[in-house]
């Protein structure tokens, strides 16, 4: 994966709680087994009305988020099915960042897999970026999200922060480390 | 002072105690990839095999099993690729439990996991699916992954956990007459949200729990997914030993509790005052008491899933359509062939026919919209399945209620959402 470096976007607003991953890629296309291209699925049945013509009430059709890599989203995102194309969808699509109050366990661990840094923030924090209108910045090496030359830290496990700064996933870094973990596993063979 | 769950994790990471919150690193005992996860582990394979990797072999192939559930029959060419694509990988992989369609037993990959006790008590068990959780009834860690880490467990046998907190969900007496699992967890999710139980266990346990079936319990385990939770889980019993006896297995090596084991909360709940309970559109945790409902009009009812469709969920829907006719379309899916003959053989499928019932093969089906009885735009559909999100099981402007079968059949007799004690 590529190593994750600084964002800087405008964000798109997703202000919905519970969005499912059937709502990020409908059942239909998970038929599809090639891992690139899901983006133009992303959302498909809020996106498209039937016959594929553009829903011009919906966030991602609107031409003022065109090149937007930040996705801010309501409580729960990820929800539902554990289907990773959710993510390859999300991530083929542009989205680099998600930002919501909580997300789903199984979602959560496949963005990592995929080089999207999800993050956790408060209510309040949540809703000052829904009220942005201006580009903000993600610095994942020191934490902080920038709003408006504002500062705004953020947590995340030292293990993911890793694998998303080094571009590693966990096959690579098991590969890695592949001859100490042959070694201990030789030493602990009884 | 450890929970089963901290018990089992601590065994298969080779600790002799563990905490919440710790992250280790696992021995995996079983793995179960179907035909959407297979297909996107197979991706991942590619993905990886033109960064230079080889991979001509997978860590244990005895260990790893696989369903054809999602899109059979196949929905269409892409769907019956797909299974091709499955079987390429088991022969390449020498992959031997590969339940096919058309040959004997197969049906839901959740629903094999206990018809075939695929899955021991006391084992760490992974599959390529959220309700991967439905198997810790069998006393086991169960729980979904995504098809990067299904991956990763294929090649290295093992992948890391963060120790789970417990919530632990006591059920105090037997359910009442025309009461079911389902109604007990939807209150459950009800109560705690669609994401209370985030990254969380859920133990059930209590005289309300042992007196249940086997069959019951995998229904709250099985909808534990709907609250978030990493996995869902009840402590093996007499129960479970016949049930896995009847299977032909008595060998395993069963986890319980510590007498003094820690849970992060304890939610208690009285088995007599649970009721016919039913999840509205669009959420899992959109309760009400399915009487409050009595005038909420359908137009299908679909009694099938890992969720709805086992022997008992059958014979529940049969006591009710004994000797009736449905006023709506009424769908019944076994969710595996040797729940299909069972059900055979006890006359519930004439039953079912002669209520006017179709009967279908086992499938996911409609309850993840992916084929077979999908619904249209405005359609209104009461269902044994575990979701009802916008589009669940069709078209996104659709509606899904969850009920439990009884509910269910209750409501094909009448047209609309009907309690089954109010059934004339």
């Amino acid at each position: 994966m590529e190593p994750f470096m600084k964002i800087k976007s405008i964000v798109t607003p997703l202000d919905k709680v519970n969005v499912d991953t059937d709502q990020i890629v409908p059942k239909q296309f998970l038929k599809l087994i090639q891992r690139t291209g899901f983006g133009q699925y992303l959302f498909y049945d809020w996106r498209y009305e039937q016959g594929g013509i553009p829903r011009k009430d919906f966030i991602l059709n609107d031409p003022a988020y065109k090149n937007s890599k930040i996705l801010l989203a309501r409580d729960n995102f990820g929800c539902g099915s554990s289907r990773e194309h959710a993510v390859w969808a999300l991530d083929d699509f542009g989205f680099k960042v998600i930002i919501s109050t909580s997300f789903a366990d199984i979602f959560y661990n496949n963005c990592f897999k995929n080089g999207i840094l999800p993050i956790r923030v408060s209510d309040e924090i949540l809703q000052k970026l829904f009220s942005t209108k201006s580009e903000i910045e993600v610095d994942l090496e020191d934490q902080i999200i920038m709003v408006n030359n504002t500062p705004i830290s953020f947590d995340i496990e030292p293990h993911w922060k890793k694998i998303l700064l080094e571009g590693l996933d966990d096959i690579a870094m098991t590969l890695q480390h592949e001859s100490q973990i042959a070694k201990y596993e030789r030493s602990h063979k009884t | 002072m450890l929970n089963i769950t901290e018990k089992i994790l601590a065994r298969a990471s080779g600790k002799s105690k563990v905490s919440p919150g710790d992250v280790v690193f696992v021995n995996v005992d079983k793995v179960m990839i179907h035909d959407v996860s297979g297909p996107g582990v197979i991706a991942v394979f590619e993905k990886l095999r033109k960064t230079g990797m080889k991979i001509d072999k997978i860590w244990d192939p005895e260990r790893v099993w696989v369903a054809e559930d999602h899109f059979v029959p196949a929905a269409d060419k892409i769907s019956a690729q797909n299974i091709v694509s499955l079987t390429n990988f088991t022969k390449q992989f020498g992959i031997k439990k590969h339940f096919k369609y058309g040959m004997g037993q197969y049906g839901i990959c959740h629903t094999l996991s206990h018809e075939e006790a695929m899955v021991l008590p006391g084992e760490v068990y992974v599959g390529g699916d959220s309700h991967t959780n439905t198997t810790g009834a069998l006393g086991a860690f169960a729980a979904g992954l995504g098809h990067t880490d299904i991956a990763y467990v294929l090649l290295n046998g093992k992948i890391w956990f963060k120790i789970p907190e417990t919530l632990y969900f006591k059920l105090n007496g037997k359910l009442p007459d025309h009461v079911m699992a389902k109604d007990l967890i939807l209150q459950i999710i009800g109560d705690i949200g669609n994401d209370g139980a985030a990254y969380k266990t859920m133990q059930f346990g209590g005289t309300g729990v042992s007196e249940m079936s086997v069959e019951s319990r995998l229904t709250l385990t099985n909808m534990t997914t709907e609250a978030g939770a990493k996995s869902g889980i009840v402590e093996p019993d007499q129960k479970l030993r016949d049930y896995l006896a009847e299977r032909g297995v008595t060998k395993y090596d069963e986890v319980h509790s510590d007498v003094d084991a820690q849970y992060e909360k304890i939610y208690e709940y009285e088995g007599s005052e649970i009721e016919p309970t039913v999840a509205k559109p669009f959420s899992p945790e959109n309760i009400a008491i399915a009487r409050d409902l009595s005038s909420i009009e359908l137009d299908k009812a679909y009694i099938g899933s890992c969720t709805g469709a086992k022997l008992e969920d059958l014979r529940a829907a049969a006591k009710i359509l004994k000797g009736r006719t449905v006023k709506i379309r009424t769908e019944v899916l076994p969710a595996a062939i040797s729940i299909f003959r069972k059900a055979m053989e006890e006359g519930l499928l004439k039953i079912f026919l002669d209520a006017g019932v179709v009967v279908g093969p086992p499938t996911c089906g409609a309850c993840c919209g992916a084929h077979m009885g999908v619904l249209a735009k405005d359609e209104i559909c009461i269902s044994t399945t575990n979701r009802n999100f916008p589009g669940r099981m069709g078209h996104v402007e659709s509606q899904t209620y969850l009920a439990s079968p009884l509910v269910a059949a209750a409501s094909a007799i009448t047209g609309k959402i009907t309690d089954p004690r109010d059934l004339k």
